[in-house]
């Protein structure tokens, strides 16, 4: 249990202290790789918390499909002065103050949690440390798998709808954004056409 | 406060790293003028709701099993990834279309729609 405690430690300071490089940082090229490792480090925090299904779609998806997508969005855009824009002082002042009480309410709420949550009685403890300690750990691949072809197991109802919208969502938007993204310069030998017509 | 640092890790660990990562990206949101670093603001508050949904559907997290929200927790993870990648998608196409239009990403100069 000390190894699992080191590890969470390692990767939720990695996680934070990157997320606040990124605050930080004032050069766009850096804010992306400081985004890479703070995601990065969260999927080693999904690991430790028995996840490994979505720890490895977080590293595919999240660290190598959609932050390439940013990385690519970043040179193309950041030529000449754009690659680092400076933040007035009052606004850092205001931002500060917002985020600031924002952590002041959000940290002491979440640290409750533990006291608040309903303890076990002491014969469902008894009963739980008898028949639950000596269950293996399942993978959760094969279970999530089941979930979004829509058979409902014990712990999770059928996924199959959200999975089919979500499917026909992503299909949509990327033909959305590769229709808004192409170069326009038909622009004018269109009008020219509609002239003619 | 810091007697939680000593604790077994739980659940109140995973939500005080989310909680953190949660006000950075609202902070970059709020204070970044390049339009990519609103992107990366969004990408983190997302990520730091996704670390809620995975720690309270964690099986070795929850002291007390039986009101765990289960395999629940790791699916709207996954969504919420996907629905991430499908945003920044429009997004990044929103944002060089600006760019290709104006020839700056700067969020302040987008002010064309004040009334």
């Amino acid at each position: 249990m000390a190894w699992h405690a080191l590890f969470f430690y390692f990767f939720a300071i990695l996680a934070c202290g990157f997320a606040l490089a990124v605050v930080f940082a004032a050069n766009v090229v850096r804010m992306a790789f400081y985004l890479i490792l703070s995601l990065g480090a969260t999927a080693g925090l999904f690991f430790l918390a028995g996840a490994e299904f979505v720890g490895s779609m977080q590293l595919m998806m999240y660290v190598g499909g959609t932050l390439v997508l940013l990385v690519f969005g970043v040179m193309l855009t950041a030529q000449g002065p754009w690659v680092s824009i400076r933040t007035s002082g009052g606004d850092w002042v205001l931002a500060a103050l917002v985020g600031g009480s924002l952590l002041a309410v959000l940290v002491p709420t979440v640290l409750r949690i533990d006291a608040a949550a309903p303890q076990p009685t002491a014969a469902k403890e008894k009963v739980a440390s008898e028949t639950a300690v000596p269950v293996p750990a399942q993978p959760t691949a094969t279970r999530i798998g089941l979930g979004l072809v829509g058979v409902p197991t014990a712990d999770h109802s059928g996924y199959l709808l959200p999975f089919e919208a979500i499917s026909i969502h992503l299909l949509v938007v990327l033909v959305g954004a590769a229709y808004l993204a192409r170069a326009k310069r038909r622009a004018k030998p269109l009008a020219a056409e509609e002239d003619e017509l | 406060m810091l007697a939680v640092a000593f604790q077994e890790i739980g659940i109140a660990h995973y939500l005080v790293v989310g909680a953190i990562m949660f006000v950075c990206g609202a902070v970059c949101m709020a204070t970044k003028r390049n339009a990519l670093g609103v992107l990366m603001g969004i990408e983190l508050v997302l990520n730091g709701a996704n670390i809620n949904f995975v720690a309270f559907g964690s099986e070795f997290l929850n002291r007390n099993p039986q009101y765990g929200i289960g395999l629940d927790g790791q699916m709207i993870a996954l969504f919420v990834i996907v629905l991430a990648a499908a945003e920044a998608a429009v997004a990044l196409a929103i944002v060089l279309n600006f760019y290709n239009n104006h020839a700056t990403v700067d969020v302040d100069r987008a002010d064309e729609l004040k009334g």
